[in-house]
């Protein structure tokens, strides 16, 4: 019962959270909205046993992409004007539409049906810490995804100096 | 094992993506776009973890750590672009920025 | 029953920890202030109460009565918000430290990662508060103060991440096990660089001198709690205090050895071992806190570019060297 009630207010939280976010005039106001909602995902992530990727979400999502957002918007002084409206005219036919994606992927995972289990089970998880778990498939398996992770963290860096610095013509 | 169905993680994630699906639909604040994308790609982290703890299986878990470093890196680009764009016309509304419209 | 008594335990845990913390804070202010008046030449504060002992009650008697100015055109919710995420968050960070071996309110198996995440998200108190008074020097001296943290944030990990290597764990009891079980007793002595390089981002990240231009009087009037009065006020103190007892608390645990000593010094001082563990703890955090005051008092400010020059070119390479000689020396020595 009480699993139930916690995955309840968690799930209640992050629908509320992200329409909240979305539909906000003020943009400061809505990227606050979303760092509760990264703050209740990472919560959610936990009850999932989850507690390495719970972390990250939190550094990475709410410390490091959002503080970006906010800082974008602080600093070329975002605001949404008067006279464009807060959404475009026709959002009631496009909220029809995502509506119905909704309705059609609800329909689908009905009918979902689970694999063999693998061989990671919990109390295997929770024995040795999941960051040590993870750490092992990661660096065992799957050690040229990950350089190749480096790579894609690296370029935009480089990429994203170019593009904001200014005083060059590229 | 967890008492909460799976179907129920998975409903979670399908309404988080399709309310950053609908986000990116209405809003035409380029922004508020953005933050609709990461909406999107927080709805599959929750569906993989999700079938990750019910399957006993750490693939699942290897991706979103792969899905959260690459929505990192795609928001700085994403980002940068939007302050490069901005020095030619400083607005934030997407249907402003049509020059190149024929 | 055996839920409700858990739930009972951590409460204690939690009022003693708090209790406590809050009174460390209160007298570190008043602590500061003698030390550096002593440092230049001068009594510090002498009038109220004996060698004045009670000048803590009296600044907080002080900020509970004084009026509650807000600006006109600041942004009401987000103005409310602000300190309560800045003391929100420094006072989460103690939940994960040991204070003495078994007493922690959460034992949880990523309590290195934890201090990272509370750091990240105390950013954004620091920023609201600059952008939501709505007045030019709180803006600038927000974001300065934000670009700083994230800055710094870095390095801290990174020279974290050393220890971790060392230790073999995240959870921060089992960091000062290891240390105690390790020939040279504490981890500042195999990590020096790291140990440089995490005093050095401590004193960065909690805006503290020389890393204080995010607040210093003569450049930014205060900086991101200009227009804060009152009781907000004290909260963005408190928060700052709360945040560098944590800094030490955190190389206490994690360099020095937590609430242990050196075998090689209780081997040569067999009465050493009776000494409880959270007096060890209590030294190494107040040594601590006594170099940040030293440092306040004798070095002078850096300019913000500078600031930020030795954050990005000179510690966070200095960090991934260490790094790097660690993984290095465990994997193959």
């Amino acid at each position: 019962m009480l699993p139930k009630l916690f995955f309840g207010y968690f799930a209640a939280m992050i629908t509320i959270l992200s329409l909240l976010a979305i539909t906000r005039k003020n943009l400061v106001h809505g990227i606050m909205w979303m760092l509760l909602l990264f703050v209740h995902i990472g919560g959610l992530y936990l009850f999932l046993n989850a507690e390495f990727i719970a972390a990250i979400q939190i550094i990475v999502y709410a410390g490091a992409i959002l503080v970006l957002f906010l800082f974008v918007v602080l600093l070329l002084n975002v605001k949404e004007e008067f006279k464009g409206r807060r959404f475009i005219s026709s959002w009631q036919g496009r909220g029809f539409v995502a509506a119905a994606l909704l309705l059609g992927i609800m329909l689908v995972l009905q009918y979902a049906v689970i694999a063999p289990h693998g061989k990671y089970s919990i109390e295997y998880i929770q024995s040795e810490t999941h960051t040590k778990v993870l750490g092992t498939v990661l660096f065992n398996e799957y050690v040229f995804p990950f350089m190749i992770l480096a790579l894609v963290l690296f370029v935009p860096m480089i990429a994203a100096v170019v593009l904001a610095v200014k005083g060059r013509k590229a | 094992m967890n008492p909460v169905p799976l179907t129920w993680y998975l409903m979670l994630g399908a309404v988080v993506f399709i309310i950053g699906v609908f986000g990116f639909l209405i809003r035409r604040n380029i922004i508020m776009m953005f933050m609709s994308i990461e909406l999107m790609l927080n709805g599959v982290n929750i569906s993989l973890l999700a079938l990750s703890h019910y399957m006993q299986d750490m693939r699942g878990q290897v991706l979103v750590f792969f899905v959260i470093a690459c929505a990192g890196a795609g928001v700085a680009v994403g980002l940068a672009l939007v302050i490069a764009a901005f020095r030619n016309k400083p607005t934030p509304h997407m249907d402003e920025m049509d020059i190149l419209k024929g | 029953m055996d839920f409700v008594m858990t739930l009972a335990i951590i409460a204690i845990k939690i009022t003693v920890v708090f209790g406590i913390v809050l009174f460390h804070v209160a007298y570190a202010t008043y602590f500061e202030r003698k030390i550096i008046g002593r440092m230049q030449a001068r009594y510090g504060p002498m009038e109220v109460g004996p060698h004045g002992l009670l000048q803590p009650v009296a600044d907080m008697i002080k900020l509970f009565f004084k009026e509650d100015i807000i600006p006109a055109s600041a942004d009401r919710p987000l103005f409310y918000i602000a300190p309560a995420i800045v003391v929100i968050s420094a006072m989460t960070a103690l939940s994960v430290l040991p204070f003495f071996d078994g007493f922690v309110i959460a034992d949880i198996n990523i309590g290195l990662l934890f201090l990272l995440v509370i750091t990240s998200l105390s950013v954004y108190g620091i920023v609201i508060a600059g952008w939501s008074s709505n007045s030019k020097y709180s803006f600038l001296g927000g974001l300065r103060s934000a670009a700083q943290l994230i800055s710094y944030e870095i390095a801290m990990g990174l020279s974290l991440v050393g220890v971790m290597l060392m230790a073999g764990s995240l959870n921060l009891s089992d960091i000062v096990r290891a240390q105690h079980q390790h020939p040279l007793g504490m981890f500042a002595f195999p990590q020096f660089l790291g140990f440089f390089v995490f005093v050095v981002a401590a004193f960065a990240e909690t805006n503290r001198a020389p890393f204080d231009l995010p607040e210093a009087e003569s450049e930014l009037v205060a900086g991101y709690f200009t227009e804060y009065s009152g009781f907000r006020f004290a909260f963005f103190f408190l928060g700052e205090y709360v945040a560098m007892l944590t800094m030490s608390a955190v190389a206490a645990l994690c360099f020095l050895g937590g609430w242990t000593i050196p075998m090689f010094m209780t081997n040569a001082m067999p009465f050493l071992s009776y000494v409880p563990g959270i007096i060890w703890f209590l030294v190494k955090v107040y040594a601590f806190m006594f170099f940040y005051y030293w440092i306040r008092a004798t070095l002078p400010r850096y300019r913000y570019d500078q600031l930020m020059a030795i954050g990005w070119k000179v510690l966070m390479p200095l960090a991934f060297v260490n790094v790097l000689i660690t993984a290095f020396v465990k994997r193959w020595l």
